[in-house]
């Protein structure tokens, strides 16, 4: 028996991809270029301490004066290494990435949580899109994209997608019965339902989702520093192709950096969100 | 019945839960059990053929043990679960047969409900949670909250307002729950085992206060539980189901002095009799008692007559004036008093016709005196003497 010519599949699949959608997908790409530009030029001109006093103050705000502080020496350490460009380049492109993430996953979570039928169907995409080697992720964004942050942001955004779409639909089908049934019997609407009872219960499992995919994000564009994504993940590239050990280590204790203080600002967040706090 | 009290009108209720409705309809209809249902076709049997009326204003149990379709029967007045066969009319409408937007209006109008494990928004403060009914029917906030206040003061939950419902005990928890319900103002109140998750003494106070909130108004509420105490407590009517069939329908002294079966009447075995006997069940008429016009010669007569050592002084309308002994009638006589009225009689103890026996206990175990059971206007009904009250527990016991 002949090898089936699966690969050949998906290079024709992208190749029509490419050739159909390849207008629009340009002005899509042009759109997100400029606005990620955009975003970090201007973060990049911000005086560097003022982001470091913000990030600071919002660390404190979700979480507590100790995080700030943390926050804050970390942030300083970045600085001094000479690291703050990429650190800016790569914050921009992890939350870019992560917030279309959630702007994709949450209404496809909500739809999952409320419908079997669709539940049962993109179940099996999220554990391919999981499960998948993240680095293939980036032929077909490549293609489709070029070279750049654009493609890095799609990629990024299928590798990150999942866990938002799959702690959304969770939360929602966690919310116990009788909540369900007291919105039944007061008479809510599908919407009321959703609003004011099933989303405000499953808050805290939706920020676990969250958190994971702004973490995955992270892993993600540093990955995609590859196909041009830049930032922190190149510094690490340019590290391991000359074989510079201090340099790698550098670059990485500030990706490290960054994903603490996104993690536990996130976790605090979560927190200050459940009202339900067990005591 | 009066057909224009009925609020509530089951007939032919069918509910049966799994895949194979129909061929479990049909079986049930043949006479098969449960079980033999179950195995042939993989589904339940919820509610197995169930009829009957709940009248405007009266507090109806469905009692039953788990697995009995009281839940079943409930869920489905609120269509939280769709009936299988069958029909469900509420105030004349067939609510079974409502659409969805229909069921919704239906739903906030005439009914509210509250559940065994209290089912607060956890991240709703108490006022909130109170007023969510309300909100769900777009009453603006300022007016929503001032009823939800005025509820909220009705079950003693004033100053809790902004509280969170973990911040409460359990009993606290269902007055919540209960202001919530009430909130709305549903004519028919649903509660599914609502104090069954309660301590006794806590449980024995929302009894009373479901009472008490109940008592100016014409709600209907329909009371599912699996205590009878409770049912014969609150109850103006009690169903009995088991296994989704109903037993037996009937007031709290049909349910006891004639149990439909030996089911019915062993929880009837279980019962504190106590609690539900009242003073005028178990008392005695009051052959003798001697008007306050006669002499103590009269008194001491009627005694001897009766072979009683003391004796009720009543006057014309028999409304009780006093208890005069044998020894202070002899006393009187020797002393030449003439009339009883002349006398500073005894007061023997008095209890209330509707007082339950467990409360009168304490009373008949000290007093060396008959007990004497008044009506309206002090008016002598009976009298109970320690014999009385055993016979009486003892008689409801063989009545089995």
């Amino acid at each position: 028996m002949s090898k089936i010519p699966l690969a050949n599949y998906i290079d024709n699949a992208v190749d029509w991809m490419q050739d159909s959608w390849g207008p629009a997908l340009d002005i899509l790409s042009e759109i997100q270029d400029n606005q990620v530009r955009f975003l970090t030029e201007f973060l990049s001109n911000t005086p560097w301490w003022l982001i470091v006093a913000i990030i600071g103050l919002i660390a404190w705000k979700a979480s507590s004066i100790k995080l700030c502080i943390g926050s804050v020496l970390g942030l300083f350490l970045i600085n001094n290494l000479e690291l703050w460009e990429p650190f800016i380049e790569t914050l921009v492109l992890v939350i870019w990435s992560a917030v279309i993430s959630m702007i994709i996953g949450f209404p496809l979570g909500i739809l999952s949580g409320k419908k079997n039928g669709f539940n049962s169907f993109i179940m099996p995409i999220l554990d391919f899109m999981q499960t998948m080697p993240s680095f293939v992720y980036l032929i077909p964004a490549l293609l489709l994209f070029g070279i750049g942050k654009v493609p890095a942001i799609f990629a990024t955004v299928i590798f990150a997608m999942p866990p938002v779409i799959r702690l959304t639909d969770l939360g929602i089908r966690q919310v116990p019965t009788d909540l369900i049934e007291v919105g039944e019997t007061f008479g809510c609407t599908t919407f009321q339902m959703l609003w004011k009872i099933q989303l405000p219960v499953a808050i805290p499992t939706i920020m676990t989702g969250v958190n994971q995919t702004m973490m995955l994000a992270l892993s993600m564009v540093v990955i995609s520093a590859m196909i041009g994504a830049g930032g922190l993940g190149a510094g690490v590239l340019e590290s391991i192709a000359q074989l510079k050990n201090g340099q790698g280590f550098e670059f990485g204790i500030a990706v490290v950096i960054m994903a603490i203080i996104l993690d536990r600002i996130l976790q605090g967040l979560g927190k200050s969100l459940q009202v339900d706090k067990d005591r | 019945m009066n057909q224009s009290n009925t609020v509530i009108e089951i007939r032919n209720l069918y509910k049966v839960f799994g895949k194979n409705k129909k061929k479990a309809l049909r079986l049930s209809k043949e006479g098969k059990d449960k079980n033999q249902i179950l195995a042939a076709t993989g589904s339940t049997i919820g509610v197995d053929n169930v009829s009957f009326d709940i009248q405007k204003g009266e507090i109806f149990v469905i009692m039953g043990l788990s697995g009995s379709g009281k839940s079943t029967i409930l869920r489905c007045l609120n269509q939280l679960f769709k009936i299988t066969e069958g029909s469900i009319k509420v105030n004349g409408t067939e609510i079974n047969k409502l659409d969805h937007k229909d069921l919704r209006e239906f739903r906030q109008e005439n009914l509210s409900m509250v559940f065994q494990q209290f089912a607060l928004l956890p991240h709703r403060t108490v006022l909130e949670n109170t007023c969510f009914g309300l909100e769900v029917q777009g009453i603006k906030k300022e007016a929503r909250e001032k009823k939800g206040k005025e509820v909220l003061e009705s079950v003693g939950l004033n100053g809790w307002e902004n509280e969170y419902p973990n911040q409460l005990s359990g009993g606290m928890k269902q007055r919540v729950g209960l202001a919530r319900a009430l909130a709305s103002k549903p004519d028919i109140l649903l509660m599914d085992e609502a104090f069954s998750a309660l301590d006794p003494l806590i449980r024995e106070d929302m009894q009373n206060l479901l009472l008490e909130l109940l008592a100016d108004t014409d709600k209907t509420v329909v009371f599912i539980t699996h205590d009878l105490n409770e049912a014969l407590k609150l109850g103006d009517h009690i169903a009995f189901l088991k296994d989704g069939e109903l037993i037996q329908v009937g007031t709290p002294d049909e349910i006891i002095n004639s149990p439909a079966n030996d089911y019915i009447a062993k929880f009837v075995r279980g019962v504190d009799l106590t609690k539900i006997l009242t003073a005028s069940d178990v008392m005695k008429k009051p052959h003798a008692h001697v008007n306050i016009k006669n002499g103590p010669s009269a008194a001491l007569h009627t005694m001897k007559e009766h072979g009683i050592s003391s004796i009720f002084v009543v006057d014309r309308a028999m409304s009780l004036k006093g208890i005069i002994t044998a020894e202070e009638a002899s006393y009187a006589k020797a002393h030449g008093v003439e009339k009883l009225s002349e006398l500073e009689l005894t007061q023997s103890p008095v209890v209330e016709e509707s007082l339950p026996i467990s409360d009168c206990m304490g009373l008949i175990a000290e007093s060396s005196l008959p007990i004497a059971v008044t009506g309206d206007d002090n008016k002598l009904l009976g009298v109970i003497v320690r014999g009385s009250v055993i016979a009486a527990l003892d008689n409801q016991k063989e009545g089995e």
